[in-house]
C-alpha cells in the first residue's frame, strides 16, 4: 500500500509541474502504459493473497483514478493553452472587405404595382390582366368611343396595321371589357399593366402605366367610389389624413365621370402629400356608363358600378420623389441603384407597405 | 377655350369675386389650365443698368456696354448713344423684341467685329416721346430696385383657359361658360334676345342645298351685307381678340371671330361679289380642287360637303372657307353664311385631308343648329355698326326638320348611381336653368334637351348634369366595402411575382424598357417571329414590336458599360410579341451579366462569368420556384444569338415539347456587332407561359415528410466516357438504378489529358447510398456497386477507372 501511495504522490507532484503534451503524454505511458507502474500492479493482483487482494484492488483503482482525472485535467489544460497560444498568432484584421456582395434590385414600377395590389387585396379585389397588343373595338368601341368620335384624339395611338384596327392599348380600360366578357357579375378587379401614347416629352413617355379598377355589383355607388379611392390614397402614401377633391370630368366610358385632386404641400421643394393647399390631379374615375355594361352583356337596370384609373409611374414619381418620368425607362445602373428596392422588401399588409 | 372675365360678365349678371368664379368653373367641370396676362410684345423690354461702357474698339462713335438685365450674367450691346455711360439705368430690349416706333424686330447681330444681344432704347423708339437723341434715362430713386422688371406695364385683363372636355360643344362660347355658372348659383343668365336690326330686301344670291345621300348640311342660313367698308377693328374687339393671344386682321374676319367665340357659332364671310351667280351646298366629286385659305391646294374625295357657286368649289363646309371667295379690305358686298353641319362628316372629311381649324373643331363636337339666326343677327348688327352697309333678310335653307329630343328620367335613378339625394324641386330647377323644358309626371320628369347640348341622349347624362352643378363635394366617401369574389392573384401572377423577385436576389437590377424596340437590333435576337412594325413609329430606332427582351437590355447594358461599369446584371420581365394580334404575346424574363465575378477582391481570384453562371442562376430560380431539379432536363439546343458551344435549354420534363429556359454565353458576332466592350456576356431567358402548373402545392409538399435515419454511405467513381457521352446522361442512369437507394450523384471532377485516351474523358462522381428500411452491410454495398458499375458500362460505353 505504501508503494502504491508514494508512486501517487510522487506522480502528482510531478502533475502540478509545468507540463506540455509530450511530457504529460511520458507520464500517463509511465504509469498506465504496457509496463506502466499501475499497469504492473493491475496484473500482479492475481498473485496476492486472496485475503489482500479485494482491499488493495480498491485501493489501487482509487490510485488510478485519482491520477487519471488529474492527468486529463491537465491535457485540458495543455490543450487549451496551446490553442490559445496558436490564437494570438491567427489575428486578421477584420476591417478588410467581405467577399463581393451581390444586392439585385427591383424597379420602382413593379414595387410600386406590388404595393397597389396589395393595398386593393386587403379590400377584396383581384387582379386581371390583358394583352398590350388591342384590337379598336376592346380599345375605343366597346368602351363607348366609337370611330369618328373626337374623343379619340385625345389618345395618340400606336397603330400596327394601315387599317387601324390593331394598336397598343392606350389605356388598361379594356382589360375591363375583357373580363366582364368572360366572366359573371359581380366583378372586383384592379388591373395594371403597360399602356402606349405616341407621345414623348419630359413628362410624357410613348410607354408608361395605369392601374385599372372595377367594381359592379348591384348598388355600387358614387360613394363607394370616393370610399375605395380615399383609402387607397391614404394607405398608399401610408398618411393618416388626406385632403381629396372630385373634379367633373369627362370620360366616354364612365358617366357621371370624375378627375381626382389630392392635396399636397411644398416642403423644402419636396412635394408632401396629405394636407397642403395646393391639389394635383392623380387620377380619372366615374361610374361605368351604361353603354359599356350593354356592350358587354350586363343589364344596367341591375348591375352598376365605378372604374377608375391611375398612372402608375406618376404615383411612383409622388411616392419617392423621382422628378424625371423618362429616366423611368433609361435603365441607367445608378438610377436603379438608387430608386430601386431590395427583392426581399415586398409589400404587404402585415408587414406594411414599405420600410 | 380662352375668355376673359370681362366678357364673361357680358353674358352673366354675378357679383362673384374672380377667385370664386375660377373655383366654380372647375367645381362644374370646366377645367380651368390658367387664369393669367396675354404675354405682350411688350414684355421683352425690361429695366436695365449699364455696369461698365467702354469705347468700341473698331468705331469712334459706338460703345460697349455690359449690361445688367437682373439675370445671373450680364449682357453685351453695342451702343451709339452719347449718353451711354456707367450705373445709368435704361430700357433694354433683347433679341426677339419688335421696336414699337419702327416695327423692327431685333437679333442679335455684329456691329463693327462685336456682337450686340439686343440693345438700349431711346424714348422716341419706345414711343414715348421724340427724343432720339441718346437712349431713356431712368430716375434711379424710381427705378433702381427693378432692374430686370417689364418697363411696360401689361394693361390687358388676366385670361382664363379652360380645357373643354369633347362633350361640351356648347361651352366652346362663352355663353355656354356663363349658363352653367349661373346653373350652379353664380349670378343670373343675361337676356340675348334684344338684338335689333332692321333687314331690308330679300337675299339676292340663291342659296340651295343638294338633297343627297350623306349630305353633311342640314340647315344653311345667310344674308348678304352690302355696301360696307370693311377696316381695321376697333379697340375694343382688337383688345378682345389680342386678350386671347390671336392676332386681329379685319372688321369683318374679327367679327366673325368674336361670334363664334361667344356663341359658339361659327360663321363664314364671303366676298358677295366673287360669287358665281349661286349658292350650291353639295357632295363633292373626286378630283375637284380648291385653295383654301391657308393657302394649300385641296384635293377633294366623293362625298365631302362642300360650298360651291356655278364655277366650282368655294370651300369646305364648315371646315375651311377658299381664297377664291374671301373677304379683303376692299371687300364692298358680303355674304353671312351660318349652317349646321353633321359632326361625323366633318370629322371624316377634316381626317382625310388632315386640316385642323377652329371651325372644324367646333363643328366636329355639334353645335346648336337652332343658333343660325342667332348668329346672323349678333355678326350682320356688328358688322353695320362698324362696317356701315344694309343688312338682307335671312335666308335660312333646311332640309331637315330640327325637333328638340326628349327624354324620360326617373328621378330615383339619380340617388342610386350619385348615392345622396337632392330634392325633386332643386333638381327641376337646376335643369330647368341648364335650358331644359321639364314637366313632371309623378316619379318621372319629362325632358325636352336644350338645342345646345348634343351630349345628352339618356337618363345618365341628366344624372350627370345633377351632380355636377349640385357639386362633387356631396358625394358620400363611404366605407370600403370588403367582400371578395376572387383570390387576389392567379398561380401565373403568383410565379410572376415570385420569379421576378427571385432572379433580383441574385443581384439582378430589374429594368422596365419599352415594348418596342429597333428592328436592326430586334433582327439579331427574332429567330423565327415576326416582324412586328409600328405604323406611327414615335422615331425611327423604335419601330417594330420586340420579339425579344434582349434587344433592349443589350443595348442598355452597352450604355452602362459606357458609363464606367463593367460588372453589370440587368433583367426584365415582360412582353415579347409573336405577331400582331390580341393575346399573341408571351411573358418573358430576360437577364443578362457582364464582366468578372470577385473583381478587384482583395481575397478572391476574380474571373470572367461563364455560362455556368449563367446556369446556376435560371436553375436555382426555378427550383426556388418549386420545380424539381432532379426533373429539370438540359439539352444543348438554344437560339442563335447564344454562343453555339456553351448554351442550353432548360425543360421541366425530359418528353416537354417547349424549353422554360434558355442559359449561355452570348454569341461573339452579336457582342462584336453591338459593340459591347466587356470580358464577358451571359445570359438567361425564363419563358413563363411554359412553365407548367406545378402538380402539387406546397401544403400538400410539406404533408409528405419522409426521411431515413439509417447510416448513409458515400462510394467515389470514376468512368472513362467517350467525349461527347453528356455528365446529364451519367447521372441519370446511375440515380435510376434504384431509386429507393441511391440519394444523390454528385460529379466533382472531369477530366481529359494524360492517361486518358484522346477521344474520351474521364467523370468522377460520389454516390450516396441510404436505405430507408435497415442499416446496409458491406455485402449490400458492395452488391449495389458492383451494379452501378456494370450498368454504366452497359449503358454508357463507360469504362471503370482503376
Amino acid at each position: 500500500m505504501s508503494d502504491i501511495k508514494k508512486i501517487k504522490d510522487e506522480f502528482l507532484e510531478r502533475l502540478n509541474e509545468d507540463l506540455n503534451t509530450e511530457s504529460i503524454n511520458q507520464i500517463k505511458s509511465e504509469l498506465f502504459g504496457k509496463n506502466g507502474k499501475i499497469s504492473s500492479y493491475f496484473k500482479n493482483l492475481g498473485s496476492l493473497p486472496a485475503e489482500d487482494r479485494k482491499k488493495f484492488a480498491s485501493d489501487l483503482n482509487f490510485v488510478k483514478v485519482e491520477l487519471q482525472e488529474k492527468i486529463n485535467k491537465k491535457i485540458q489544460e495543455i490543450e487549451i493553452k496551446e490553442i490559445n497560444s496558436k490564437l494570438e498568432n491567427e489575428k486578421v484584421d477584420v476591417t478588410l472587405p467581405e467577399r463581393n456582395i451581390a444586392q439585385g434590385k427591383i424597379h420602382p414600377v413593379s414595387q410600386v404595382i406590388d404595393e397597389i395590389s396589395s393595398i386593393f387585396s386587403e379590400i377584396g379585389f383581384s387582379v386581371e390582366e390583358g394583352p398590350d397588343v388591342e384590337n379598336e373595338y376592346y380599345n375605343f368601341t366597346a368602351l363607348n368611343t366609337p370611330d369618328n368620335h373626337p374623343a379619340r384624339d385625345m389618345h395618340d395611338t400606336f397603330y400596327l396595321d394601315d387599317k387601324k384596327e390593331l394598336l397598343l392599348r392606350t389605356h388598361t380600360s379594356p382589360v375591363q371589357v375583357r373580363t366582364m366578357l368572360k366572366d359573371k357579375p359581380p366583378f372586383k378587379i384592379i388591373a395594371p399593366g403597360r399602356t402606349y401614347r405616341s407621345d414623348s416629352d419630359q413628362t410624357h413617355a410613348p410607354m408608361f402605366h395605369q392601374v385599372e379598377g372595377l367594381h359592379i355589383d348591384k348598388d355600387i355607388n358614387m360613394g363607394h367610389l370616393k370610399g375605395c379611392l380615399n383609402y387607397f390614397i391614404k394607405s398608399f402614401f401610408e398618411v393618416d389624413k388626406i385632403k381629396m377633391r372630385f373634379r367633373p370630368s369627362h370620360f366616354p366610358f364612365t358617366e357621371p365621370s370624375a378627375e381626382v385632386d389630392i392635396g399636397y404641400e411644398l416642403k423644402d421643394g419636396k412635394i408632401v402629400i396629405g394636407e397642403g393647399d395646393k391639389w394635383l390631379e392623380i387620377l380619372g374615375c366615374g361610374m361605368v356608363h351604361p353603354n359599356v355594361l350593354k356592350n358587354v352583356k350586363i343589364n344596367p337596370d341591375k348591375y352598376q358600378g365605378y372604374a377608375f384609373g391611375i398612372g402608375i409611374d406618376r404615383l411612383a414619381m409622388l411616392k419617392y420623389g423621382i422628378n424625371d418620368l423618362r429616366a423611368f425607362f433609361e435603365t441607367d445602373y445608378r438610377w436603379i441603384n438608387h430608386f430601386g428596392f431590395d427583392p426581399l422588401d415586398v409589400p404587404s399588409n402585415y408587414r406594411g407597405l414599405s420600410r | 377655350m380662352k375668355f376673359t372675365i370681362g366678357w364673361l360678365k357680358e353674358h352673366l349678371d354675378t357679383k362673384f369675386k374672380d377667385r370664386e368664379i375660377i373655383e366654380k368653373l372647375s367645381d362644374v367641370g370646366l377645367e380651368v389650365e390658367s387664369f393669367e396676362k396675354v404675354s405682350s410684345d411688350l414684355d421683352n423690354f425690361k429695366v436695365a443698368k449699364i455696369i461698365n461702357a467702354e469705347q468700341h474698339p473698331n468705331a469712334d462713335k459706338l460703345k460697349v456696354c455690359d449690361v445688367d438685365i437682373g439675370e445671373q450674367d450680364t449682357v453685351k450691346v453695342v451702343c451709339g448713344a452719347p449718353n451711354a455711360k456707367k450705373d445709368l439705368l435704361t430700357v433694354y430690349a433683347g433679341p426677339g423684341s419688335v421696336i414699337p416706333k419702327n416695327n423692327m424686330k431685333l437679333a442679335v447681330s455684329k456691329i463693327r467685329g462685336v456682337t450686340s444681344y439686343g440693345m438700349l432704347c431711346s424714348e422716341s423708339e419706345l414711343n414715348l416721346s421724340d427724343e432720339s437723341n441718346g437712349i431713356t434715362e431712368l430716375k434711379s430713386n424710381k427705378y433702381s430696385d427693378k432692374v430686370g422688371k417689364n418697363f411696360f406695364k401689361n394693361k390687358t385683363e388676366k385670361v382664363i383657359d379652360l380645357s373643354i372636355t369633347p362633350n361640351r360643344p356648347d361651352c366652346l362660347g362663352v355663353r355656354g361658360v356663363a349658363r352653367d355658372l349661373a346653373a350652379a348659383g353664380v349670378g343670373k343668365l343675361k337676356l340675348t334676345s334684344n338684338i335689333n336690326i332692321k333687314n331690308n330686301g330679300a337675299q339676292k344670291i340663291k342659296v340651295s342645298i343638294t338633297k343627297e345621300k350623306n349630305q353633311s348640311c342640314t340647315i344653311f342660313g345667310s344674308c348678304l351685307i352690302q355696301d360696307v367698308e370693311n377696316k381695321e377693328s376697333p379697340k375694343w374687339l382688337k383688345d378682345k381678340i389680342e386678350s386671347l393671344g390671336q392676332k386681329p386682321i379685319s372688321a369683318i374676319v374679327d367679327i366673325t371671330n368674336y361670334v363664334m367665340l361667344d356663341l359658339n357659332r361659327p360663321l363664314h364671310a364671303y366676298d358677295a361679289d366673287k360669287i358665281d351667280k349661286e349658292i350650291i351646298v353639295r357632295n363633292s366629286v373626286m378630283g375637284e380642287t380648291f385653295e383654301a385659305l391657308d393657302n394649300k391646294e385641296y384635293k377633294l374625295e366623293n362625298d365631302m360637303c362642300v360650298i360651291s357657286d356655278k364655277s366650282g368649289v368655294l370651300g369646305l363646309g364648315g371646315i375651311i372657307g377658299g381664297t377664291r371667295s374671301g373677304t379683303e379690305l376692299n371687300t364692298k358686298n358680303i355674304l353671312l353664311e351660318s349652317a349646321y353641319f353633321s359632326p361625323r362628316s366633318i370629322r371624316k372629311t377634316s381626317k382625310l385631308l388632315n386640316i385642323d381649324t377652329d371651325a372644324k373643331f367646333r363643328f366636329e363636337r355639334g353645335i346648336d343648329p337652332q343658333s343660325i339666326e342667332l348668329g346672323l343677327k349678333k355678326a350682320s348688327k356688328l358688322i353695320t355698326e362698324i362696317c356701315g352697309g344694309k343688312v338682307s333678310k335671312f335666308d335660312v335653307q333646311k332640309i331637315k326638320k330640327y325637333k328638340k329630343n326628349k327624354i324620360k328620367f326617373k328621378i330615383s335613378l339619380f340617388e342610386r348611381i350619385a348615392g345622396f339625394k337632392v330634392k325633386d324641386k332643386e333638381i327641376i330647377k337646376i335643369l330647368i336653368d341648364l335650358g331644359f323644358e321639364v314637366s313632371k309626371k309623378k316619379l318621372e320628369l319629362e325632358l325636352k334637351i336644350p338645342s345646345w347640348r348634343p351630349d345628352i341622349t339618356q337618363p345618365i347624362d341628366i344624372v350627370e348634369e345633377i351632380v355636377r352643378i349640385k357639386g362633387y363635394g356631396n358625394i358620400r366617401t363611404l366605407e370600403p366595402d370588403k367582400t371578395r369574389f376572387k383570390a387576389t392573384l392567379n398561380k401565373q401572377q403568383k410565379l410572376f411575382h415570385f420569379l421576378q423577385r427571385s432572379v433580383a436576389s441574385k443581384g439582378y437590377f430589374e429594368t422596365v424598357t419599352w415594348s418596342f424596340t429597333d428592328s436592326k437590333l430586334n433582327n439579331l435576337f427574332k429567330e423565327n417571329f415576326k416582324e412586328i412594325k409600328i405604323v406611327n413609329p414615335i422615331s425611327s430606332d423604335l419601330d417594330v414590336l420586340r420579339n425579344s427582351i434582349f434587344s433592349n437590355l443589350t443595348s442598355y447594358l452597352k450604355k452602362n458599360l459606357d458609363r464606367g461599369f463593367k460588372d453589370v446584371s440587368l433583367f426584365e420581365i415582360g412582353p415579347i410579341f409573336k405577331d400582331n394580334k390580341p393575346g399573341e404575346q408571351l411573358t418573358v424574363i430576360g437577364a443578362i451579366k457582364s464582366g468578372k465575378i470577385s473583381r478587384l477582391n482583395w481575397n478572391e481570384e476574380n474571373r470572367s462569368v461563364d455560362l455556368f453562371d449563367a446556369k446556376k442562376d435560371v436553375i436555382q430560380t426555378l427550383v426556388e420556384a418549386g420545380y424539381d431539379r432532379q426533373n429539370l432536363f438540359v439539352r444543348e439546343k438554344s437560339p442563335s444569338y447564344f454562343h453555339p458551344g456553351k448554351s442550353g435549354s432548360v425543360y421541366l420534363d425530359k418528353d416537354d415539347i417547349h424549353p422554360v429556359a434558355y442559359f449561355g454565353e452570348i454569341h461573339p458576332n452579336i457582342i462584336k456587332k453591338i459593340n459591347i466592350k466587356t470580358e464577358a456576356l451571359i445570359g438567361f431567358e425564363i419563358y413563363l407561359d411554359y412553365l407548367k402548373d406545378k402538380k402539387l402545392k406546397l401544403k400538400d409538399l410539406k404533408s409528405q415528410f419522409k426521411f431515413s435515419d439509417y447510416q448513409k454511405s458515400d462510394r467515389d467513381f470514376a468512368f472513362v466516357v467517350d467525349k461527347h457521352f453528356k455528365a446529364q446522361d451519367l447521372i441519370d442512369i446511375i440515380s435510376s438504378i434504384d431509386e429507393s437507394l441511391i440519394k444523390s450523384v454528385k460529379i466533382f471532377d472531369v477530366y481529359e489529358g494524360e492517361n486518358i485516351p484522346k477521344d474520351k474523358k474521364s467523370i468522377a462522381l460520389n454516390v450516396t447510398i441510404q436505405s430507408s428500411e435497415k442499416t446496409l452491410e458491406e455485402s449490400d454495398l458492395e452488391k449495389i456497386n458492383k451494379l452501378i458499375i456494370s450498368i454504366v458500362e452497359t449503358k454508357s460505353g463507360a469504362k471503370i477507372r482503376s
